[in-house]
């Protein structure tokens, strides 16, 4: 049999994600129709019954989110995908999630706000992503991807880090990510041997003679602060051992971009061009917005005279940069909002002003 | 220990059947209840059916947010809590996955028919081959007795402290015959607690709505059981029985409201 | 048609007093105890010897404490589990 690992088949964003995510066994998706991410959906509803699992459309976003909890509560691979509004709209489902630690994937394909906003691209929930978002102490992993294959590579890497973690993992993509074409190779995985068994804490019937409760609810504040403790102990854990990043020609950058998801691409074509004009630009692109690399972007600081932060929002993930560089060198920040996506010579242009004054303008 | 009032012993007990006793699949512990509250007959009745039944091994609940938030700590059962009126759409996502196991909602009033309504037409309206159960109290229990959805004209609470006025706060909500004209409901009936024939008759509504499941039959079978509040009431345990009698059962008739054909 | 005999046993410790068994015994066999138990509520007591076994009492109990035993004419000897009855259902022994 031909292998199909190497087939490269040309796919939207979104599309790529739900034939990943069927790929590596989900076996529940439960969503609700929002633009730019409905093709998620759509390709669920067409492929996944047929292909051992089920799919729902559900009623709303806050019914989808809780849907997810109760198959994820059985132990089963699960997820959903939304839109910012919807995204919103799911955050009581996810801290309960959070808390009953329970594994699935969240797909969030931002597009502008706030309110209703816009269908276009944007990366401005970033702060509701990676700080929580929802009520009481809680963290999501969040990756960001910046092409259709990640894409598909984060949606396996996102069921394995929830499994592996008992912890609702994000994909916090955007519009263009979601709707754009590119080719894309789905690698080899194998269901059985990743899947990791929960049937010691999932509730799928009393058989081994012991009830399995999924609860959330510890009046005492005493309970709920061990419960917390081991909450956070574990996103210590994930901290130390699951930060993704890329580094582009950072190691004789004067200026270092940094960006995620699609600003990152972006950014990549404004160091293109700033390289041709003889500008030492460097990229660093976070992957994982939680666990964020702080200590990597610190270590860099010693190499580079000043940072630019490049978003599709007011400012956002430019405070975790702050926090990561403290006083060491100027932070810069360009973003656009509302679903404009920045283009790469409005970054040069921003790129040669740093070089002539480096020095960091005033914040507030 | 001196006894004022002798209680009556039995010689030959071990002549004798138990005609009752605890069900075992209700746990062994002291509920957190207020006296007298149906909350408490209503688990019992429950655990009594997946008992007969004999599908505890295979029964998975759902609580909700509300008095029986707890509920799990009593029917011994694998069980999920679920957030404020998400119940139904936690049980879809349990019944979707594992559709050869028994699924129960408990819910309350608020839970049900107030922040929930959306979970609760549409999981009906889906159809979801699982058994609803909605304990009626007209108020907010938990958060210490405030206006619900289903609150009775007149009545005083917490928040309607000179007695729900209809043109603020509009009608008591008759979820059960609303929900009874959808296609995906089987089996909508209202039954009480308040009485050993009203206990009785709420069993067999159980007992049915498991069976229907069991026998997937399509639909929701949908079970109220008008039910007290003595402390959000006010009312002592046998004040609340009979005041809910007298005034809750002229809004909330008991009876079956949708019974499928062949089972009629 | 006589009455058959009966005899509930209450597990008196978590009883909450709440009163419905003794409302809804058809016998008014059942009675509130003057006592108190450990968590303060005065608890129920079978009182009078005319119980029939009917259930109604344990079918309105919010806390399940009764058991409830009947006679049985047909049958020569039930090998009742007299010593578990007794150590669940408190009443039994204590006088
Ligand atoms: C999102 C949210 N809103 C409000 C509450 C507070 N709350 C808890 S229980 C409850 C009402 C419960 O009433 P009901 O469903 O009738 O149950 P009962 O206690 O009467 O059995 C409310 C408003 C909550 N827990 N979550
Ligand atoms: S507040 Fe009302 S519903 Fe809640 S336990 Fe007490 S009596 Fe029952
Ligand atoms: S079994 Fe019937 S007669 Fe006997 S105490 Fe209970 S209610 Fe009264
Ligand atoms: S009904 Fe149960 S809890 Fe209430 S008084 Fe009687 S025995 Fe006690
Ligand atoms: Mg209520």
């Amino acid at each position: 049999m031909k292998k199909r690992v190497s087939e490269k088949i040309l796919m939207k964003g979104n599309e790529a994600i739900a034939e990943a995510a069927i790929r590596a066994g989900v076996k529940a998706y439960f969503g609700y129709p929002i633009t730019p991410q409905s093709e998620l959906l759509e390709y669920m509803s067409a492929q996944l019954n047929s292909r051992g699992g089920v799919f729902l459309q559900a009623e709303s976003e806050v019914a989808a989110i809780n849907m997810v909890y109760g198959a994820a509560g059985c132990g089963e691979r699960v997820m959903t995908s939304t839109s910012s509004p919807g995204f919103s709209l799911m955050q009581e489902g996810i801290s309960y999630i959070a808390s009953a630690e329970l594994p699935c994937l969240l797909v969030n394909v931002q597009r502008g706000g706030p309110g209703l906003g816009t269908i276009q691209p944007a990366q401005s929930d970033y702060f509701q992503a990676v700080k929580g978002g929802g009520h009481g102490d809680y963290n999501l992993i969040v990756l960001a991807p910046n092409s259709v294959q990640e894409m598909a590579n984060f949606t396996y890497l996102g069921f394995d880090l929830a499994d592996q973690y008992r912890t609702p993992v994000l994909i916090l993509a955007d519009g263009a990510l979601g709707q754009m074409m590119e080719p894309v190779v789905f690698p080899d995985y194998d269901i059985v041997k990743n899947k990791v068994d929960h049937s010691s804490w999932a509730t799928r019937g009393k058989k081994d003679g012991k009830q399995h409760v999924i609860t959330t609810l510890h009046i005492e504040p005493e309970k709920m602060e061990i419960i917390n403790n081991h909450l956070q102990e574990k996103y210590r854990d994930i901290c130390d051992k699951e930060i993704r990043f890329e580094a582009t020609k950072t190691d004789d950058a004067e200026i270092l971009l940094i960006a995620y998801g699609l600003s990152s691409r972006i950014a990549h074509h404004a160091l293109e061009l700033a390289r041709d004009e003889g500008l030492k630009v460097g990229l660093f692109r976070p992957i994982t917005l939680y666990p964020f690399p702080y200590r990597q972007i610190r270590a860099l600081t010693k190499k580079v005279d000043s940072i630019l932060t490049v978003e599709m929002n007011a400012g956002q993930m430019v405070e975790d940069v702050r926090l990561a560089v403290g006083e060491k060198v100027p932070v810069h920040f360009y973003g656009r909002t509302g679903g404009v996506i920045p283009q790469p010579e409005e970054i040069l242009e921003k790129i040669r002003a740093i070089s002539i004054a480096p020095q960091m303008e005033k914040i507030f | 220990m001196s006894k004022s009032i002798q209680s009556v012993q039995c010689e030959h007990l071990d002549k004798m059947d138990i005609v009752w006793d605890r069900p075992d699949t209700l746990i062994d512990v002291p509920m957190h209840y207020c006296p007298g509250c149906g909350h408490s007959v209503v688990h019992r009745l429950i655990m009594e059916v997946v008992q007969e039944l004999n599908i505890q091994d295979i029964t998975i609940g759902v609580a909700p947010v509300g008095c029986s938030v707890f509920s799990y700590n009593y029917m011994d059962v694998d069980m999920q809590e679920a957030a404020h009126g998400r119940a139904t759409a936690v049980a879809t996502g349990i019944k979707r996955v594992l559709p050869d196991k028994i699924i129960y909602s408990y819910q309350g009033d608020g839970d049900l028919a107030a922040i929930g309504t959306a979970e609760t037409i549409h999981t009906i309206n889906r159809g979801e081959n699982i058994v609803m159960i909605f304990v009626n109290n007209g108020i907010y229990g938990m958060t210490g007795g405030q206006m619900a959805p289903t609150t009775l004209k007149g009545s005083v609470t917490s928040t309607t402290p000179t007695g729900r006025d209809l043109s603020i706060h509009g009608h008591p909500l008759n979820i059960a015959e609303m929900i009874a004209i959808l296609p995906g409901a089987y089996y909508v009936t209202r039954q009480a607690v308040n009485s050993a024939k009203t206990v009785r008759k709420t069993k067999k509504a159980l007992l049915r709505g498991f069976k229907n499941q069991i026998d997937g039959k399509g639909g929701v079978s949908f079970i109220e059981v008008v039910s007290n509040c003595p402390s959000g009431w006010k009312m002592t345990p046998l004040q609340s029985n009979k005041w809910l009698d007298d005034n809750m059962l002229g809004t909330y008739p008991l009876g079956d409201i949708k019974v499928p054909e062949k089972i009629a | 048609m006589a009455k058959l005999h009966g005899h509930v046993t209450i597990n008196i410790e978590n009883c909450k007093g709440c009163e419905l068994c003794t409302d809804a015994c058809p016998q008014n066999s059942l009675n509130m105890s003057k006592n108190i138990n450990k968590k303060g509520y005065h608890y129920a007591i079978l009182v009078e010897e005319n119980c029939t076994g009917c259930t109604n009492c344990a079918l309105v109990c919010p806390e399940a404490v009764m058991t409830v035993y009947r006679e049985n004419k047909n049958r020569i000897i039930k090998p009742a589990p007299m010593a578990s009855i007794d150590s669940k259902n408190i009443s039994v022994s204590i006088s």
